[in-house]
């Protein structure tokens, strides 16, 4: 009899059947419609067999997974690193062109403010409504750090959700910007860009840093590593180390951070009906900040004379490139000689900047 | 007169959608330019004669980059 014990079968539970059934979900949504593949397939066999039984694997102090999430996660190592690689790989040009579409991309950030009053008065804590209102910014590596340090019940969850809604964007965003926008709005061609110096390209990291820093400390160990990135690649003085960060580091994080949130995803942590409450929140973030950018656009249009076209404060949520693609897909739709994706990318960035900001502020308030 | 496409973003040549010595209308294809892994269409300014293209296929090029003159 002791032999059947040690086998798995005995021990599984239909909770285990159900959420490992998640699991290949999320590996046949990776391959075969290639949703986010390079998280959702690891994320996906993490969540497999962290619902076999009797493995181990997420045991504190024993198991292999628990290993890489508690080093790689609970430190705070593997999200930030993420952010070194995101920094090298991107162009801040097109913020530094356009300065007044920051504002869109903060202004994307309502969306995390109201889901987390909202989340709270339904009846999340306060540490576990800032965490799925940091949904709301679509952005994977930002929620999965401020999860595992004030609400690491919802990490798995919460990451699953982000991730989710980023490869929905071309779904969920555009019926929203075309029920905020009237066609004439849509057609706006906007004015060039100026061209942005390279010794600006140089200053903007180092400056930016030592601002967002002094103004929100705990924001410090994403944002510098973001902006250190990003200063690696602007130098173009180490090729080597930029190559590094942005293709050969980030690939091996990547694969330790998404086995990691997907082992968290336990039938007993997972199967609890707040994690529906928290799908549904983490769409209602996404939906406000998609509206409240575009609607700040509208207002800035009211007091300038060079108008915004507000298909671009719907870049305002993260989810870098996607929602920039979204609104050049939009504007091509109205006026196929419209090209708005290099200025939806100016709000796309800063709703980055942005959503870690919000989480260096929940951070500062709850930790 | 000849007239200018220029590129309006930046970004690598794809593919040329039109023939050197083709008469095109305005708004026809002139070429594909891929930038942040998205094919976007560039459209003649004009009707006329695609006298030449100033790229060729994977060429990385800027914004306001000549990329073909019409004449």
């Amino acid at each position: 009899m002791a032999f059947f014990d040690q086998l798995g079968f005995s021990s599984l539970t239909p909770g285990m059947v159900f959420t490992g059934f998640i699991g290949l979900v999320l590996i046949y949504l990776a391959i075969r419609k290639q949703y986010e593949p390079l998280l959702l397939l690891p994320i996906g066999f993490g969540i497999l067999v962290a619902n076999l039984p009797l493995t181990h694997l997420m045991e504190p102090g024993e198991g292999l997974i628990w290993r890489f999430y508690h080093y790689g996660i609970e430190w705070e190592v593997i999200p930030p690193l993420i952010f070194l690689g995101l920094g090298a790989h991107t162009d801040f040009g097109p913020l530094l062109s356009q300065p007044r579409l920051i504002f869109l991309g903060a202004a994307a950030q309502g969306g995390v403010y109201v889901t987390f009053f909202v989340a709270h008065a339904v009846g999340f804590s306060l540490e576990e409504a800032a965490t799925i209102g940091i949904i709301g910014g679509a952005d994977g590596p930002t929620t999965i750090f401020l999860a595992a340090q004030i609400a690491p019940q919802l990490l798995g969850a919460c990451a699953v959700a982000a991730y989710s809604y980023m490869a929905l964007v071309p779904i969920i965003q555009p019926p929203i910007m075309r029920a905020l926008t009237t066609e004439k709005e849509r057609k706006i061609r906007m004015k060039k860009s100026r061209k942005v110096p390279h010794l600006e390209k140089i200053l903007f990291p180092i400056v930016a840093t030592i601002v967002i820093v002094l103004l929100v400390p705990q924001s410090a160990a994403l944002i510098s590593m973001f902006m250190l990135g990003n200063l690696f690649r602007e130098s173009k003085v180490v090729d080597r180390l930029t190559d590094t960060v942005q293709n050969s580091l980030m690939n091996i994080v990547t694969i330790f951070l998404g086995i990691s949130v997907g082992a968290t995803m336990s039938a007993e942590t997972f199967l609890r009906k707040d994690v529906i409450f928290i799908f549904f929140l983490g769409l209602f973030a996404f939906m406000i900040g998609t509206a409240t950018g575009i609607l700040l656009a509208k207002l800035m249009n009211l007091f300038t004379e060079d108008k915004i076209n507000p298909l671009v404060g719907a870049a305002g949520v993260s989810a870098v490139p996607m929602a920039a693609r979204v609104v050049h897909k939009m504007g091509a739709e109205a006026d196929k000689k419209n090209y708005l994706l290099m200025f939806a990318m100016g709000p796309n960035l800063a709703g980055v900047i942005g959503t870690v900001i919000a989480a260096g502020i929940f951070l500062t308030i709850f930790k | 007169m000849a007239e200018e496409v220029c590129a309006p973003l930046s970004g690598k040549v794809l593919s040329l959608a039109a023939e050197v010595g083709s008469l095109v209308e305005e708004d026809d294809e002139i070429l594909v330019l891929e930038a942040l892994k998205m094919e976007t269409v560039v459209y003649s300014p004009c009707d006329g004669r695609l006298k030449e293209f100033k790229v060729k296929v994977g060429d990385q090029v800027a914004e306001d980059d000549v990329l073909a003159v019409i004449e």
